[in-house]
């Protein structure tokens, strides 16, 4: 249980770009995702915007090198996860003890969601094609035999927090001695099981999300994936690495099984768990990168933790979710692609439809790109159902 | 890596009349647990509303915690490949059914796969880590060494892990489709020679400590997984290794599930690795399912506590008098292999 856990590349696809070149433009240019569903089928295609990948399943099956008939959570997964590896200049994965911890919350959903209809008038009916990467941890062998990783593969689902303990779990068996390299973060394909799952609760916004905004009525999905390669001391002397994950943690909030408690417990417990291993005190950290959906609840319960433990002095804060929506299991993951590429480039990301500061906490969003600031810590919080609640902190140096 | 396993609980096809000679016999393509009374530990608002998967999982929860005699753990660490299948289905029928109006939100809340972990942190009031692996027949396996790893981090802590694994009637159906099942009984099932198994369900969990104590009922002395092995000859290597580093077994329990070709895998290594050593088995009375193998390790914790071996757990050789060393070699198509070595205290 030693050394340190290097940041060695990332990658991205999300509804605002292909990869993450194509996601920072669409920062700087202050260019939101949010669009009417094109390639999912679904009767609230015109209710309410979602933020897609901009690619149908046989333009996405050609970039991963992939059949078209595969579940796009894992089309997705391959794309971002190859992006991620290839950043890193390392080489021949098979050279490393290498591990893939991939997160996402419905596996292979897209593709049973439409063996259903056959299958509910006959049970005998359905093609098997279809459910046969149902499982979360189908897609995550999927990606892990085309990247011809053997050494460790694994997946966690704990809903809305599943990626950035992905990088938690690759963390701390590279500290064990393990492994080299894993390349851990999230992925997830937009499904009518999540859109309509979370029209039950209530909580989808029909105009563009607008996170910690007085105003905000909910959020928009998204979907994508995101990951980052991480690394061992060792293996960071051959490279110049993005920067280091010094610091995370996982609390339970143990309030209720999807709103979070009002004071935001959990998230507080997560922050200052990420912020005591990472030996660093709240103002030392430079931009916060919040979980910040665009809910009545969350938004209130993050900011009244993030004041308890910031207050008076807040760092700069956005949620990169009013640009590429809440894509779940996978935004863990793509979000601490964005803080560490922050990290590396002095990035503070804007926080995009922001008007009216919220009644409840004394901070309001960025509202701006700017670049090269001198940053040297960043925080990325993730907050999930079940009350899973984690939070990363990333260090330059 | 070890730790002690300070206390055990296990909702599963079968009860703890087990230890004392008494079989639960099934029939059939499935085995569906014996449902304990749940009102034990969950409130009755609250049973009617709650899915099987997440009853199951709480009460095997709050069986090991009493066995440990241990209120609040320091984490909450579990597996399940498929997740909260009843609601999963009861959600996505509604969806196709009603053509995605007029759904309520019950369902699709708890067919969050973390639902199970989350219930039982909600329930204890329980703020520490918490996390749930959904990763096959390496679910259970990714949280015994998540717990592993927070032991080796932080000695001091006791870690709640399990694994929960529920049949539907559409998972029994879908799965039924791709001709994994064949009808058997308990008791001929491993003899049957032929292509198919029985389906299975439960959920067992375990306290695991860094520290010996009173409650102990064995050492978690290793848990390895392979994934994907090119070839027999190369997962025959890595348990060679494997044995070499951590001495052969008194007793060696497989997961065999009465699958002729699956079986065969079991029969080869045995053949070339541990020549007389006696054989036990488990799958014949929990049923297959992905994270069964929480079953074997709560019916070798007990084995190794009470030194003596179920006779209807032998599958080959003479069964051992109060065993020291238990080995679990479980394997899923030949693709994920995993090692779980149990120790006496």
């Amino acid at each position: 249980m030693n050394g340190n856990v290097w940041i060695a590349g990332g990658g991205v696809i999300s509804g605002i770009g292909h990869d993450l070149g194509q996601c920072m433009v669409a920062f700087e240019e202050m260019r939101p995702g949010m669009k009417t569903l094109q390639h999912l089928h679904s009767v609230h295609a015109d209710t309410f915007p979602v933020v897609e990948v901009k690619a149908g399943n046989a333009e996405l099956a050609q970039k991963a090198g992939m059949p078209a008939h595969w579940s796009r959570t894992a089309l997705l997964s391959m794309i971002a996860a190859r992006e991620a590896w290839q950043s890193t200049g390392l080489g021949d994965i098979a050279q490393y003890r290498a591990g893939f911890v991939s997160a996402n919350t419905v596996g292979g959903m897209d593709k049973t969601e439409d063996f259903m209809k056959a299958f509910l008038e006959d049970t005998s009916k359905g093609s098997l094609r279809e459910v046969v990467h149902h499982e979360c941890g189908a897609v995550t062998e999927l990606v892990a035999d085309v990247l011809g990783i053997r050494h460790h593969v694994s997946t966690i689902s704990t809903a809305c927090s599943s990626g950035a303990n992905a990088l938690m779990y690759g963390s701390r068996m590279i500290r064990a001695g393990m492994l080299d390299v894993v390349i851990a973060g999230g992925t997830d394909a937009l499904t009518r099981f999540t859109l309509n799952g979370f029209n039950t609760l209530m909580i989808l916004d029909q105009q563009p999300c607008r996170p910690f905004d007085d105003t905000r009525t909910g959020l928009n999905l998204g979907e994508g994936a995101g990951y980052v390669v991480l690394v061992s001391d060792e293996i960071a002397k051959k490279i110049q690495p993005w920067c280091r994950l010094s610091g995370f943690a996982n609390a339970n909030d143990a309030y209720h099984q999807t709103a979070s408690s009002p004071e935001g417990t959990g998230n507080f417990m997560a922050m200052q768990g990420a912020l005591k291993m990472s030996g660093l005190a709240a103002s030392e950290i430079d931009y916060i990168n919040l979980h910040g959906t665009g809910t009545q609840n969350n938004d209130s319960s993050e900011g009244q933790a993030v004041e308890r433990l910031f207050a008076p002095a807040y760092p700069p804060a956005s949620s990169t979710k009013s640009f590429t929506g809440h894509t779940l299991g996978a935004s863990g993951g793509i979000e601490a692609v964005f803080s560490a590429w922050a990290l590396r480039e002095g990035i503070i990301y804007p926080n995009a439809n922001f008007t009216t500061r919220m009644k409840e906490i004394p901070f309001s969003p960025v509202t701006a790109f700017s670049k090269d600031n001198n940053l040297r810590h960043v925080m990325s919080n993730s907050f999930g159902f079940g009350g899973n609640c984690s939070s990363l902190v990333f260090s330059k140096e | 890596m070890q730790a002690y396993i300070q206390g055990t609980g296990c909702v599963s096809a079968q009860d703890n009349a087990l230890f004392s000679g008494t079989v639960r016999e099934h029939e059939g393509d499935r085995m569906p647990v014996a449902d304990p009374d749940y009102k034990q530990w969950i409130d009755i608002k609250q049973i009617r509303r709650m899915g099987r998967v997440i009853k199951m999982g709480v009460a095997a929860s709050h069986i090991s915690l009493q066995d440990a005699n241990l209120s609040m753990p320091d984490a909450i660490v579990m597996g399940t490949a498929y997740g909260c299948l009843a609601d999963t289905g009861v959600f996505l029928n509604k969806l196709v059914t009603q053509h995605e109006d007029m759904l309520t939100p019950t369902a699709f809340i708890q067919s969050t796969h973390n639902t199970v972990s989350g219930q039982i942190a909600l329930m204890l009031g329980c703020h520490a880590y918490n996390n749930t692996f959904v990763h096959g027949a390496f679910s259970l396996e990714n949280a015994l060494q998540d717990s592993l790893l927070l032991l080796a981090e932080d000695p001091s802590k006791q870690i709640l892990a399990g694994a929960v694994d529920e049949i539907t009637d559409y998972s029994h159906q879908i799965l039924s489709r791709f001709r994994l099942y064949k009808n058997a009984s308990t008791g001929n099932l491993l003899h049957s020679g032929t292509h198919g198994t029985v389906a299975g369900e439960g959920a067992a969990f375990f306290v695991l400590g860094a520290e010996k104590n009173e409650h102990t009922a064995a050492e978690l002395t290793a848990v390895e997984m392979l994934y994907n092995p090119a070839s027999e000859e190369e997962t025959f290597v890595h348990i060679a290794k494997f044995l070499e580093r951590f001495g052969r077994p008194d007793l060696l329990v497989t997961g065999r599930n009465g699958d002729v070709k699956n079986d065969g895998y079991y029969g080869a290594g045995e053949e070339k690795l541990f020549a007389g050593v006696p054989v036990a088995a488990f799958k014949h009375l929990s049923g297959e399912y992905p994270t069964a193998a929480a079953f074997a390790i709560w019916m070798t914790a007990g084995i190794l506590k009470k030194g003596t071996v179920p006779a209807a757990a032998m599958f080959k050789g003479e069964t051992p008098a109060a065993p020291k060393k238990i080995l679990i070699w479980n394997h899923q198509n030949g693709k994920h292999h995993s090692l779980i070595l149990l120790s006496a205290c």
